[in-house]
């Protein structure tokens, strides 16, 4: 079941995707006051955004293990945890790229690229946190009560870097900025393909992180045979 | 009334169990005083670029040091199975991580007023020009720092690599409270009041102190017992 689930949602992620990409590539034209670079804008959005909701859903799954020790959901914790950082390393990778273009400048310590960075640290703690346990369970219960930390903690960096300083364009989705209907169409659709490349890319992640599980139980049960 | 009484004994073993040795403390303040001193070579500034500094070079100094005292928190309980009699005690895990906070806040409070003082004079600046708004700002950045290295403590306590592991995962986690200790700490060394521009950060501090000390306090037992 679960298998053809990854196979489908894999397959219309990919027909969206290269449908997003003619659409970028093709059809839409230069922005008026960035020329071709903008179309950037179509990954750089949704992969941060993408990477959001993977921090709040694995929010929701730490909560969900420490109350029902149930180790599945630690398995989900980890699998979204990594994918979403990988989106959130993708957003300040491109985000570097059209700062070097439209700024000169490779980085800022700008707001909103110092909060996505200090966030990308603490979900990286959350990972390396999990390399130093080898207890399964009390892996399991510490970077679920880190990731739940490191949670609170994101608003806290966000308003408080904001407060900082700012240099970041302003949203141009949902903030006050304008935006042609095509291009919007193509983000939206290029926000669905994102999140469901991430859905699909959690879901093999996390056959393998059950797999580690059993395999290491099958050893133990080795051992003590 | 219990748990106060059950909170002010972990703070006085404690508290007695390191001014016995004084092993951290002491090398916590060595430390800071060390950084002092590097900092003085990486740079030469001018008055006023001391002052514009200050703020982030004191706090920086603070952090480094407070881990030092910080991280041994609940690892110096492992030897001797220590640990497992606090989680056996009859008290909960929040009166465990209280005390153990307001331990850990009064060595390292005293680590920093040992430690403004020498830069006082080591860096020529006049910092008591508004003493009391500086000591609160103290008293509230470092209780943030406590919160968080406190129940990281707890978190890593059995983990390879404890003393890699814990300031990897706590700078990152205490950068909104030293970004506002560093701001507020600059602004009241140049000699500017509290309140008005600068009260967001203020306000920022208290509000960080609040939700951590609550999460800690909830999850402390959990992070030990499970």
């Amino acid at each position: 079941m679960r298998e053809k689930l990854i196979y489908g949602l894999g397959i219309i992620a990919a027909i969206l995707l290269a449908r997003d990409l003619y659409s970028i590539f093709m059809v839409l034209p230069d922005e008026a006051s960035q020329g071709m670079i903008y179309r950037i804008i179509f990954f750089h959005v949704p992969a941060a955004i993408t990477a959001m909701l993977c921090a709040s859903f694995t929010f929701v799954t730490s909560a969900l293990y420490l109350v029902t020790k149930n180790l599945k959901f630690d398995g989900i914790s980890v699998a979204v945890t990594e994918v979403g950082l990988a989106f959130l390393a993708a957003n300040l990778v491109t985000g570097s790229i059209w700062g070097r273009i439209i700024w000169g400048i490779w980085w800022t310590w700008d707001a909103r690229l110092t909060s996505a960075l200090v966030c990308w640290l603490l979900y990286a703690g959350y990972l390396m946190l999990r390399r130093a346990i080898e207890e399964p369970t009390a892996r399991a219960r510490i970077s679920a009560v880190f990731n739940i930390f490191a949670f609170a903690d994101v608003p806290i960096v966000i308003f408080s870097i904001k407060w900082w300083r700012t240099q970041h364009p302003q949203p141009v989705f949902w903030g006050g900025g304008s935006i042609d209907p095509a291009m919007y169409l193509t983000a939206v659709l290029n926000l669905v393909a994102l999140i469901l490349l991430a859905v699909v890319l959690s879901l093999i992640r996390l056959r393998q992180e059950e797999m580690q599980r059993e395999i290491d139980s099958l050893r133990r049960y080795a051992h003590a045979v | 009334m219990d748990f106060i009484r059950q909170t002010l004994v972990i703070a006085r073993k404690d508290l007695r169990a390191e001014l016995r040795t004084k092993e951290a403390l002491n090398a916590s303040l060595a430390f800071a005083l060390v950084i002092l001193v590097l900092f003085s070579f990486a740079f030469d500034p001018s008055e006023k670029e001391t002052v514009d500094m200050s703020g982030g070079l004191l706090w920086i100094v603070f952090a480094f040091a407070g881990t030092l005292v910080l991280n041994r928190s609940f690892a110096r309980e492992v030897p001797n199975d220590c640990l497992d009699a606090l989680i056996a005690a009859p008290i909960s895990g929040s009166a465990l991580f209280l005390g153990k906070a307001l331990a850990n806040f009064a060595l390292v409070i005293s680590v920093e007023l040992v430690s403004l003082p020498i830069f006082g004079i080591f860096y020529n600046v006049h910092w008591t020009g508004q003493l009391w708004s500086l000591l609160l700002v103290l008293a509230l950045g470092t209780w943030g720092l406590t919160v968080i290295g406190t129940i990281f403590s707890a978190l890593t306590v059995n983990i390879r690599l404890r003393e890699l592991m814990a300031p990897l995962l706590v700078y990152p986690m205490l950068i909104p409270v030293l970004m506002s200790a560093m701001q507020l700490t600059m602004q009241l060394i140049a000699g500017k009041p509290l309140g008005g521009e600068n009260e967001v950060w203020l306000r920022l501090l208290v509000a960080f102190d609040v939700i951590f000390t609550a999460l800690s306090l909830v999850l402390l037992e959990t992070v030990l017992v499970g």
